[in-house]
């Protein structure tokens, strides 16, 4: 009987989940929220989300092609980059744009690192904050949202947060006439990045994510929850000025950010308090940001600024090893 | 109620329906038992019989070297045919006493039965030593080591361990269903050597029937059983002390430290052996299993049955193994043929088919944080696989490498295949070859 005999040391067995599988499930959570920004926006939307996947799959095989190295497009972790980077992108955005966008996510934020699990900045995120400071015109114009079917065509206007923060500047109050309702927001029937606008799309991905065990409850809970406090606290101290935190949580990118932005592996804190300092560092940062900043929105530098701070974190919040009353921090 | 357990761990798929509704068989004798005089943890026994002596069944064939080491006896009569290296289950060749049997299976006439209540704890624990008890999860560790703490470490809580967390493995429970008796009995002798005031018995959830048949049996005993949650590694002595006692044996330490012992359910059945009826640990209970054997079974077997006999008797293979594993698949040990003995640590004999134990490639961390989640000691196994690979082994130290049980949870649920707990073995390894050689 010939017979090939495997040898190897324990365990013998695996549980069957894949870095691939992983991403994979990433991308179909991902499927509602683009779904609703196609709705909403129309063709623009989508040739945002097409270009800017393509790109970054593109982007991904040029670079490894370059660096002699197999290319590992297949693992679908560059075309999650594309999505979240075209989810963070207004709609209107020109073919340039979203392309460049594409080409700095892949290139500079994560091959120049060395690849996959390597990069510390999430790459879709160092992609839109490079646009937002190089392209600010470009980078918010923002439409009104015209539903497939409505015979709307896409108008200019301000996304909430936007348009508050420019009364605010103004005349230092709250804005009388904020365009939409509530519901409005969460549906996703506002101005905004691609991905942004549909809180409701955003969390059915995420209780995917959260069933599959790929998304843990730490940083969102942590980042909202920091967001909803702070923000409270604002308002009850001055509610003529400052929106309430209803406002904070369905406009602007804060869903999209907690629950696909800030739970990025890679770029986060491995333990779980690590992962909870994270998340708070990412809310402390947004409403100081928004409430105070020069941009409307906070939430991407908010993350970019807790990605730098990860090695730290870590470093700090490493678990307690089991038998031991708790190690010094290693320098 | 919530089920007790420890932070951690993993939830394979059990895979114990192959075997856990079948009654323990005896195995029909092989033509030739290859008794190893290294089958557990401290100095090798040395063999004290020669070639062409005839022995009898439970007749010591190698002596016991030191305190922590053991005796050696015949799993039958018949006659030593030689006295050499053979094939281990460690993956070298040791010395082994080579026995033919002559087929009357006579035990030895030097075995004396005794009452074990006019024995002194101390006498009892002589016993187990003579016996070579030792501790038959599978680390093989000599029992009367255990029974025998230092003074100032009073033992407060006895445990008994009946999870059998290694997916596959049903040879305790069927222990537990089929010889409680024989199991109590030794469960109240290390009660009494050690004086313990609480007594517990810890059973996975996954075998109600156990739990409720030695729940029936203690009834006006003070012996707790308890039923833990099913999570590997339960069994796994740290975590199970942490489970029933909520206290965690110090990093370096032993569970006597915080007056806590532990064996198996399997050990006590040998320790009552031992002591009523002076027999020696010449068989136990085995199982063997997997997708690749065409009749699982739980054998009763003699120590020193070549595997290749096991195989036989349940029905021979379905096709060839992709891999032939001595205990359970998370933490056994793969073999290079069916040419090694059966040992007093080996539990099981699982054979998987190719499919099943394929190997995938590896791919970068994305520090998904999974084994980090699973491990039970909480150490960062990325981390410190990271640094191993390297040879940090500054580094690898201060992440506490040290720690880690090696139960595999990190490998096991790691997306990017990574050998985790491979490379934090090698880092352990590394690091005591440094000790050593910085000692001399």
């Amino acid at each position: 009987m010939s017979q090939q005999l495997y040898l190897s040391s324990s365990p013998h067995i695996h549980s069957g989940e894949t870095t691939s599988k992983v991403m994979h499930a990433v991308i179909y959570s991902l499927l509602p929220a683009c779904g609703v920004a196609v709705y909403f926006f129309g063709p623009s939307a989508l040739s945002v989300l097409l270009i800017a996947t393509l790109g970054c799959l593109a982007t991904e095989v040029v670079c490894q092609r370059l660096m002699g190295q197999p290319v590992t497009i297949a693992d679908g972790s560059a075309a999650i980059t594309g999505i979240l980077l075209a989810l963070n992108l207004p709609p209107s955005s020109p073919w340039w744009l979203t392309l460049l966008g594409a080409v700095i996510a892949i290139a500079i934020g994560k091959q120049v690192y060395g690849g996959l699990g390597s990069n510390p900045f999430n790459p879709a995120l160092v992609a839109r904050v490079v646009l937002l400071i190089s392209f600010p015109v470009q980078m918010t114009t923002w439409s009104a949202p015209a539903p497939l079917g409505s015979g709307l065509d896409l108008v200019t206007t301000a996304t909430p947060l936007g348009a508050w923060k420019n009364a605010v500047m103004l005349t230092g109050q709250m804005p009388s006439d904020l365009p939409g309702s509530t519901a409005d927001y969460f549906l996703g029937n506002m101005p905004g990045c691609i991905g942004e606008v549909s809180a409701l799309a955003l969390l059915l991905g995420a209780a995917y994510l959260f069933y599959r065990r790929i998304l843990t409850w730490h940083i969102p809970t942590a980042f909202i929850g920091t967001v909803i406090l702070l923000s409270g606290l604002f308002w009850l101290i001055d509610p003529a000025k400052y929106p309430n935190p209803v406002f904070h949580l369905v406009t602007g990118g804060l869903i999209l950010g907690a629950f696909y932005m800030a739970t990025d592996m890679v770029t986060t804190p491995v333990s779980t308090r690590g992962m909870l300092l994270f998340g708070v560092g990412c809310g402390l940062l947004t409403v100081l940001i928004r409430l105070f900043g020069g941009y409307p929105e906070g939430v991407s530098f908010a993350i970019l600024l807790m990605n730098a701070a990860t090695p730290l974190i870590d470093r700090y919040t490493r678990p307690k090893t089991f038998g031991t009353p708790g190690q010094e921090v290693v320098r | 109620m919530k089920l007790k357990t420890f932070t951690g761990g993993i939830h394979p798929p059990d895979n114990k329906q192959w075997s856990s509704h079948k009654a323990i068989e005896d195995c029909p004798l092989p033509a030739e038992f290859v008794v190893p005089l290294a089958q557990h943890i401290g100095a090798p026994s040395v063999a004290c019989v020669e070639v062409g002596q005839r022995v009898a069944r439970g007749q010591e064939i190698g002596s016991a070297k030191g305190f922590v080491s053991v005796p050696m006896h015949a799993p039958t009569s018949g006659e030593v045919i030689a006295v050499e290296n053979r094939p281990h289950p460690w993956g070298t060749s040791l010395p082994a006493v080579v026995i033919r049997p002559d087929g009357e299976d006579r035990w030895s006439t030097e075995l004396q039965p005794a009452d074990p209540s006019e024995l002194t704890p101390d006498e009892i624990v002589e016993r187990v030593r003579l016996a070579g008890v030792v501790g038959m999860g599978g680390a093989a560790f000599p029992a009367h080591v255990k029974m025998s703490p230092p003074p100032e470490k009073q033992i407060h809580t006895l445990i008994f361990n009946g999870i059998e967390c290694e997916p596959y493995l049903t040879a305790d429970h069927r222990m537990m269903l089929e010889e409680p008796e024989r199991i109590l009995q030794g469960v109240a002798l290390l009660q009494y050597v050690l004086g313990a005031e609480r007594v517990v018995i810890g059973i996975e959830a996954n075998k109600p029937d156990a739990i409720a048949l030695l729940k029936k049996h203690c009834l006006e005993t003070p012996v707790e059983v308890m039923s833990l949650e099913v999570k590997y590694p339960q069994g796994a002595e740290k975590q199970l002390i942490a489970a029933v006692t909520g206290l965690e044996v110090p990093s370096g330490g032993l569970p006597m430290d915080i007056g806590v012992a532990v064996h198996n359910v399997s050990t006590a059945a040998a320790i009552t052996d031992a002591v009523l009826h002076g027999r020696p640990l010449i068989e136990r209970v085995c199982t063997v299993t997997g997708p690749a054997i065409r009749e699982p079974k739980n054998l009763r077997i003699r120590i020193g049955t070549p595997l290749s006999h096991l195989v036989e008797v349940c029905g021979g293979l379905i096709e060839a193994p992709g891999k032939i594993i001595l205990g359970g698949p998370m933490m056994g040990f793969t073999q290079l043929g069916f040419d090694v003995p059966a040992t007093r640590g080996t539990s099981g004999l699982l054979l998987l088919r190719t499919e099943d134990v394929a190997l995938h490639a590896e791919s970068p961390c994305i520090r998904c944080a999974r084994c980090v989640q699973a491990c039970p000691i909480k150490l960062l196994p990325t981390t410190i696989a990271a640094y191993a690979r390297r040879d940090l082994l500054a580094e690898t130290a201060e992440y506490c490498v040290m720690d880690c049980i090696e139960c595999g949870s990190c490998s096991y649920v790691c997306p990017a295949t990574i050998p985790l707990v491979q490379a934090i073995r090698y880092g352990k390894a590394a690091i005591l070859a440094k000790k050593r050689s910085s000692q001399i």
